[in-house]
């Protein structure tokens, strides 16, 4: 029982790990993209368009980062280029990336005369398989080595993630562009070219997580309505949650994963809570999460100085 | 600090404020929600195609027809798409071009803002008639109705009518349920049956569906136990999906469900397992688990009431269909069924159309040990559409 909830926790929590390590990069690099909602519903139809037509699990996970990249993109031209405001870039993106989403994704149900399904050998490709040996430990094969191969990717992606910021002079680059780009530029570090970098980076892998939301989670189908629903804002709530670091979003995104699939799991005969509850539980932990951070005052997990903020050169 | 720390705990004490009210709530509702029902009782049977002339004929060449749907249609399957498909049944069935039907997608049912200007918009382009397909838009349309006294007004699944130009209509799908138990039932191994659900107890519509499904699957298999998992939302694939995965880690091996999408089924095929869907025929979607789906044939009641539009005899009666007008029915039981399904479901079929058994009928217990109904009594549809608020014994709610 309490095996078959993490593992359901971890298939629960894998897009927001996506999400999640995306926005930490965007927003290290000092830039708040709100469009998290936006970009993984564009990658959630993007890879799912690509692998019905291809077939190929690469090349829709492919797909998906090249048009996080494209989204992000439009975001960066606005606020590094044009300066315009993050805050209000990022919620039109949420807004063109599900309008984005839901019109092709019409398109798609119309050309394929009713809800598109994948074949059977691309669902294989991605569904749920022990890793030989290792998946045949008791307890631990089925928690850690029986997922489908994007739960991997997921954890891999946050990992080398948090090595490049913290261990690379690249991450350390970014992070001084975040914390404060008035300096970084004054040490050299050419500032548009590391907050494009970040930002593109950082769509890329928000869209992967739309990519698991429409393939893993729908079940090979195409459902217009609700593909991503909500997932990207947890993921931003989840950043604050992580303070910042990609390894400890790992274990935050398997927590919040955890509460979505609660209310499923507890006996309901023996604790009687009503269900709204356990909808309100992760954003509830993120409050507490927020004050606990605010109340130790240390600079260290706390969000990057410059984030949310435009730099312009002429006015430091 | 202070200042935090005070208002986190008074945000926390309101927080736990509300869940108690929520869970207080619960209890109250069930006697609230039978009140308003009795208007459907009246209506009961096919009052729509009563001949007493009330309004103008208005020509077939002049109609329009508008409907108003909570979802899209090009989801492909589902509730929406069973609506639409109504629609178009109609209109083949009644031969109205394409640019006599308008058709408002995506209508949220919580934002009265919004029902009224997609309605709005409709009798601007000249609907004589509106269908509105979620439970929300009733008493938007209701305050249309009066305001528009020349345009129908038919809401689905609501309770109120005005007898003139505001109906109501449902059906009794609940005879559906019924036989597509009977499949579950016969098909089950482990005798844990699932079933995703909408909404929980204080819910006639769904607890109604459930408790059928529940007599369906008693009557071919008595020990077979019926576990209940609630999403609280009509429209969650991930949520609905999860539930359903959380069904089967507990050892069900058919999953039932009472929500839009096709997920539930789609966890059943990825799990190896079987399931029922509703609304469309899901076997399309699930090949190797869907056994037969309850649906609905919205066709049925869409062409009549156009039609009685049409000559002028809409009356404003609610509507409350079931097997034997052809509005609710079970999609064809597929190959993953255990064989002798097809003939115990015609039988049971049979009996339900010819020898009048009403499913909700004779001694009923509930799961909490409560005497419902007795021996040669019946369930009335008063009952069965606003008082529903038990669960048949055989229920498991966890």
């Amino acid at each position: 029982m309490i095996i078959n909830f993490l593992f359901a926790s971890i298939k629960a929590g894998t897009p927001l790990l996506f999400g999640t390590t995306g926005e930490i990069v965007t927003e290290k690099s000092g830039n708040l993209n709100l469009g998290v909602e936006g970009m993984m519903f564009m990658g959630a139809f993007m890879s799912f368009y690509t692998a019905y037509h291809t077939g190929n699990l690469w090349m829709a996970l492919f797909a998906a980062f090249a048009i996080g990249i494209f989204a992000a993109l439009i975001y960066a031209f606005l606020t590094v280029t044009l300066m315009a405001n993050q805050n209000v870039c990022g919620l039109t993106l949420t807004i063109f990336g599900t309008g984005f989403a839901k019109f092709f994704g019409e398109a798609m149900i119309n050309d394929a005369g009713g809800s598109p399904k994948l074949s059977d050998t691309l669902m294989a490709a991605f569904s749920e398989k022990k890793i030989p040996l290792l998946g045949d430990i008791p307890v631990l094969g089925k928690l850690f080595f029986s997922h489908n191969p994007l739960v991997y990717l997921a954890i891999i992606i946050a990992i080398i993630c948090t090595i490049y910021m913290i261990k690379t002079r690249a991450g350390l680059n970014m992070r001084a562009v975040g914390e404060n780009p008035a300096a970084a530029d004054a040490a050299g570090i050419n500032v548009t070219l590391v907050k494009y970098f970040h930002i593109l980076l950082g769509g890329g892998i928000c869209a992967l997580g739309g990519a698991y939301l429409s393939l893993i989670n729908g079940g090979g189908i195409w459902n217009n309505s609700s593909v991503v629903n909500g997932q990207g804002w947890i993921s931003v709530a989840l950043v604050i949650f992580a303070s910042w670091n990609p390894a400890k979003a790992i274990f935050g995104s398997l927590i919040f994963g955890a509460f979505s699939v609660l209310q499923f799991y507890v006996p309901k005969n023996i604790i009687v809570i009503p269900n709204a509850f356990y909808v309100m539980l992760p954003f509830l932990i993120t409050t507490l999460v927020l004050i606990v951070t605010s109340m130790r005052k240390s600079k260290e997990g706390s969000q990057p100085a410059g984030c949310g903020n435009n730099y312009f050169r002429e006015e430091r | 600090m202070l200042k935090k720390l005070v208002s986190f705990i008074l945000v926390a004490v309101m927080v736990l404020s509300f869940t108690a009210c929520g869970s207080k709530k619960e209890s109250t509702d069930a006697g609230n929600t039978a009140a308003p029902t009795e208007a459907t009782a009246e209506a009961t049977g096919a009052a729509t195609t009563e001949t007493a002339t009330t309004r103008e004929p208005i020509a077939k060449e002049n109609i329009k027809v508008a409907v108003i749907h909570i979802g899209d249609p090009a989801d492909g399957a589902g509730y929406t798409f069973a609506h639409d498909q109504g629609i178009v049944a109609m209109q083949t069935a009644l031969g109205l071009s394409d640019d006599q039907i308008i058709r408002k997608n995506n209508v949220n049912d919580a934002d009265a803002a919004a029902i009224r200007t997609a309605m709005e918009e409709c009798i601007e382009e000249g609907a004589n008639i509106i269908f509105g397909t979620s439970w929300g838009y009733m008493d938007t349309m209701k305050e249309l109705a009066e305001e528009y006294s020349e345009v129908v007004f038919s809401h689905c699944s609501g309770y109120e009518s005005n007898g003139t130009n505001f109906n109501n209509y449902f059906g009794r799908i609940y005879q559906a349920r019924y036989l597509a138990g009977i499949a579950a039932g016969m098909k089950t191994q482990s005798d844990k049956i699932g079933y995703v659900a909408a909404m929980g107890i204080d819910n006639s519509e769904v607890t109604g569906g459930i408790n059928a499904f529940a007599m369906g699957i008693e009557s071919v298999n008595p020990d077979a136990k019926v576990y209940v998992k609630v999403t609280n939302t009509w429209g969650d694939p991930t949520l609905e999906k999860q539930a359903a995965e959380a069904l089967i880690d507990e050892g069900c091996d058919v999953i039932g469900q009472h929500c839009d999408s096709t997920a539930p089924q789609m966890a059943a095929e990825a799990a190896g397992v079987w399931g029922c869907g509703y609304n469309s025929d899901m076997t399309k979607d699930a090949p190797n688990a869907h056994l037969t789906a309850p649906i609905w044939n919205w066709g049925a009641y869409y062409s009549a009431t156009v039609q009685s539009v049409i000559d002028g005899t809409f009356n404003g009666a609610n509507y409350f269909g079931g097997l034997a007008e052809g509005l609710v029915d079970i999609s064809p039981v597929s190959a993953n069924c255990a064989e002798g399904t097809q003939e115990a479901i015609d039988a049971a079929k049979a009996k339900i159309l010819d020898e009048g058994f009403k499913v909700f009928e004779g001694n009923i217990v509930d799961n909490e040990g409560n005497q419902i109904c007795n021996e040669g009594e019946a369930i009335a549809d008063t009952d069965i559409t606003g008082k529903m608020n038990w669960y048949y014994k055989t229920v498991v709610v966890e």
